[in-house]
């Protein structure tokens, strides 16, 4: 976008040179060193979990059980969901990005509570650790779920250190979105008024909404199971009149919204994106902003849409059915204003806009097939199967992923100061697109012919599918590689970005890239609506 | 946070003043507050499900607790939640004394709390009322407090007791962390670190502590009182 | 945001007997047969007393309008989170027949 070949200077002092000792960064307060902690460990993580999807996919490839017996099996799909869920989603785009820029978008030198806030990182490092133990100590066979009384009184697996884990966890969340509200309500610069926060702000203050509100039930059911296991005080035992249902209640009450803790900061990034590549002030910036909060605030009272199967009564399922669909509609506001962005837009297609749209169509199908499974007669035709699987991964690493990644392109310069290899970024990106896409496609169908989740063996007519979903995990997780070899040699050999490679709107791209440690000389003073962006080339090609 | 009295020097970098750092500190407390009652909420939803479905248990399992020793902790728990907002005042008002020495009535209040809850407890595992292998309950006993002795079964009364225990001994850990800051707070208070200028720890843990009473209110009927009459 | 004012000794000590003397009547009233109304009662009185603290010992009748949203919020999710789920569990015998299969 820059056409000017006069290389910009690096700052002379930033963040990540204040200090370069391991104290300086494993002690730091500064929110943006944080969030490069948080960086560091997630990617990790995401590998972990990676290597377990890729072990599940190689044991897919043939109808029998050849690489590994079903306990193994067992193991490996609770590792990939529990890893890929609390280790990479949850944390993902918020405790990277939303740490890096909440507070320079709105015009604040740090978080609130800076403290807190690296606290939250130590106990996202402790809970992985517990987590870690269980994994290399043998691992755990309950599904992330950790279903009950599969889980408290069956399970022969390590559930009490990942239940200590994910508990923990849960407080580092916690902590995340309570320093993330205080920060929006308190600490906003002079003029950035409510409706000229950044829809990423916006997308956050709702993703900390239900961190605050639901971590905590998962944190008492998590515990709750650990009790269970450890002192045979079972609250969920039927054998005390216990009520496994119970268990379920209390465990999507959370972890349904949490599927919106993972894609609520993705569509922030997409709103962000989006209306800089096309150059154009955002359609709608109302509706994407209340539409955050309602996904918030609905996305509360579907739960029970998971448990259609379960023995729950009747009329519960129709409310739970009638909500689930209601809350797709927030979702639908969000893709059509996205779409108006694009309206007569001056689009050009770099790296992170390829992911953009990768996500609007992926996200697309995810949210439509979503509507299938809210409906109670199909969902139990589908329940269960590879339709569900597809469907979450349509949405998780589709659209969550895919965000997470148009992020990394379109924020690393500010990072890191560095440009990265345009073209090489976007041969990633459809590198990304294809494998995703080639992966779980076939999914859908293996799961409308009925082939059930959590199966290592299946009958030989679903192979060919399954071949084919294999062969395009092997591409996807190529395109993962990519960006990882343009970010790392971006830092070697990049050029420095400057202040606003992408001519982009808002506080962050007025401050040198990378940042100084408290962000801005003097706090800005906001005086203009977000994203005045002007489309100088279309007004030239419409006049 | 320095030890200086000046007001200014105890602004951290990234606020503008003592009010926005004040504000922020005490919402983030109010919303700490909100995770805990969600955190709780999980016991109580467990509690009012199973108090409706096994009503005759759970009367039979609230008459083995005592209401005298109920009753006294209630009324230590509400008279430690008089002294911290005593403390409170004493901090607002620059009386360093009168501060400290309520912030130590609320500490000795919070250990008198626990001991009673340790008789308690005690009491309960002497007599075989904790679930496990060793569980004992005398249902023909406990027919004659109930309406519908028929409708009693010991596993439920089980239930009664691991929620009594599950839900007592949460709040217990969240009296003995009480104490861990109170603690903390009385000794800064001591070195005359807050002042009428300055007091936000003492407000902050105040609200804390008062919340703990609050969790404490709804116990003491759900546990105690059942069924009485 | 008026977290400044300030309460006198007097005012807690009123508020500390109201919350004895409610304390009295809990148990008074426990031993009282009111049928299903039991626990309702009991509860109102917990409310009472919890709102006492809150307004008062933690001077949320001074605060501004966001601290009362955050607490209010966290008990209407509380009570959402009780509500469905108890309505779940006592409706799940009240299930109609499924019609036969017309063979």
């Amino acid at each position: 976008m820059t056409t000017d070949s006069a290389e910009p200077k690096y700052p002379e002092h930033t963040y990540l040179n204040d200090g370069y000792s391991l104290k300086s960064w494993l002690l730091t307060k500064d929110h943006k060193r944080i969030g490069i902690l948080y960086l560091i460990s997630i990617t990790f993580f995401f590998a972990l979990g990676g290597l377990f999807a890729l072990l599940i996919r190689l044991e897919l490839l043939t109808p029998q059980g050849d690489l590994m017996q079903s306990d193994t099996y067992n193991k490996m799909f609770t590792m990939h969901g529990i890893v890929m869920i609390f280790f990479f989603l949850v944390p993902s785009i918020p405790a990277v990005f939303g740490n890096f820029l909440v507070p320079i978008m709105i015009g604040a030198r740090d978080l609130a509570f800076p403290r807190l806030n690296l606290a939250s990182w130590y106990m996202y490092m402790a809970g992985a650790v517990f987590a870690l133990y269980a994994i290399v100590s043998g691992g755990v066979d309950t599904g992330w779920t950790f279903y009950t009384p599969y889980s408290t009184a069956h399970a022969d697996s390590h559930v009490i250190s990942t239940a200590v884990g994910i508990l923990i966890m849960g407080f580092s969340s916690i902590f995340t979105g309570l320093n993330f509200i205080v920060t929006i309500h308190r600490m906003r610069a002079p003029g950035m008024t409510w409706f000229r926060l950044p829809l990423f702000i916006w997308a956050h203050y709702a993703t900390s909404l239900i961190m605050i509100l639901g971590t905590p039930v998962l944190g008492i059911t998590i515990a709750l199971v650990g009790v269970e296991r450890a002192l045979g005080l079972g609250i969920f035992d039927p054998a005390n009149g216990g009520d496994p249902l119970l268990f379920q209640h209390l465990f999507w009450f959370y972890s349904h919204p949490a599927v919106y803790i993972m894609i609520l900061p993705a569509m922030g990034v997409i709103s962000e994106v989006i209306t800089c590549f096309a150059r154009k002030v955002i359609f709608g910036y109302g509706f994407i902003a209340t539409s955050s909060m309602l996904i918030a605030i609905l996305g509360f009272f579907v739960w029970g849409h998971h448990m259609y199967v379960s023995s729950q009564s009747e009329y519960a399922g129709l409310i739970f059915s009638a909500l689930s669909f209601l809350v797709a509609i927030p979702s639908a506001i969000k893709v059509f204003n996205w779409t108006a962005t694009l309206y007569k837009g001056s689009i050009t297609f770099e790296a992170p806009m390829l992911y953009v749209f990768g996500f609007i169509g992926v996200f697309t199908i995810g949210g439509l097939t979503g509507l299938f499974l809210a409906a109670l007669g199909m969902d139990r035709h589908v329940h269960d199967t590879y339709f569900v699987v597809a469907h979450f991964h349509y949405i998780m690493v589709g659209g969550a992923l895919m965000a997470y990644l148009a992020a990394m392109h379109f924020w690393w310069p500010k990072m890191t100061g560095k440009r990265y290899p345009e073209g090489l970024a976007m041969v990633g990106a459809i590198a990304v697109f294809v494998g995703f896409n080639m992966t779980f496609f076939p999914q859908f169908i293996l799961g409308y012919l009925g082939m059930p989740r959590h199966y290592h063996e299946y009958v030989p007519e679903f192979q060919f599918l399954h071949i084919m979903s294999t062969a395009g995990a092997s591409v996807l997780g190529v395109g993962y590689l990519i960006p990882g070899v343009c970010f790392l040699w971006s830092l070697i050999h990049g050029r420095n970005a400057g202040p606003n490679p992408w001519e982009a709107k808002g506080l962050e791209w007025t401050i040198p890239s990378p940042p100084p440690t408290h962000n801005f000389e003097e706090i800005p003073v906001v005086t203009e609506e977000p994203y005045q962006y002007t489309s100088e080339a279309s007004s030239v090609r419409h006049s | 946070m320095s030890d200086t009295l000046n007001g200014q020097s105890r602004l951290a970098h990234h606020f503008v003043d003592l009010q926005q750092q004040k504000s922020a500190a005490t919402l983030g407390m109010w919303l700490f507050l909100a995770t805990e009652v969600l955190f709780f909420g999980g016991l109580f939803v467990a509690y009012t499900l199973y108090k409706l479905k096994y009503y005759e248990a759970f009367v039979a399992g609230s008459h083995e607790l005592s209401i005298t020793l109920g009753c006294v902790n209630t009324a230590i728990l509400i008279t430690s939640s008089l002294t911290m907002a005593l403390g409170v005042y004493g901090a607002q008002t620059g009386r360093k004394a009168f501060a400290c020495n309520s912030l130590l009535a609320t500490l000795a209040l919070a250990g008198a709390f626990l001991v009673v809850k340790y008789f308690e407890w005690s009491a309960k595992f002497e007599h075989h009322l904790v679930p496990g292998p060793d569980f004992q309950f005398d249902v023909t006993h406990a027919a004659a407090v109930v309406a519908n002795p028929e409708l009693l079964r010991i596993e439920h009364v089980k239930m009664f007791f691991i929620l009594y225990y599950i839900m007592t001994g949460l709040h217990g850990i969240h009296v003995v962390a009480g104490i861990g800051v109170i603690a903390w707070l009385y000794t800064q208070a001591r070195k005359g670190v807050y002042s009428a200028e300055y007091y936000t720890p003492v407000e902050l843990v105040g609200l804390y502590w008062h919340f703990v009473d609050i969790v404490w209110i709804f116990l003491f009927p759900l546990l105690y009182l059942l069924g009485r009459h | 945001m008026s977290l400044d004012h300030i309460l006198t000794p007097r005012a807690y000590l009123t508020v500390f007997f109201m919350l004895l003397v409610l304390t009295a009547v809990t148990v008074y009233v426990a031993f009282i047969d009111f049928g299903a109304w039991s626990t309702p009662v009991a509860m109102a009185i917990a409310i009472i007393k919890a709102t006492l603290v809150l307004l008062y010992f933690m001077h949320l009748r001074y605060s501004d309008g966001l601290t009362w949203l955050v607490i209010v919020s966290s008990f209407i999710m509380l009570v959402a989170l009780v509500l469905i789920t108890l309505g779940d569990v006592f409706t799940r015998t009240m299930t109609t027949a499924p019609p036969a299969l017309g063979m």
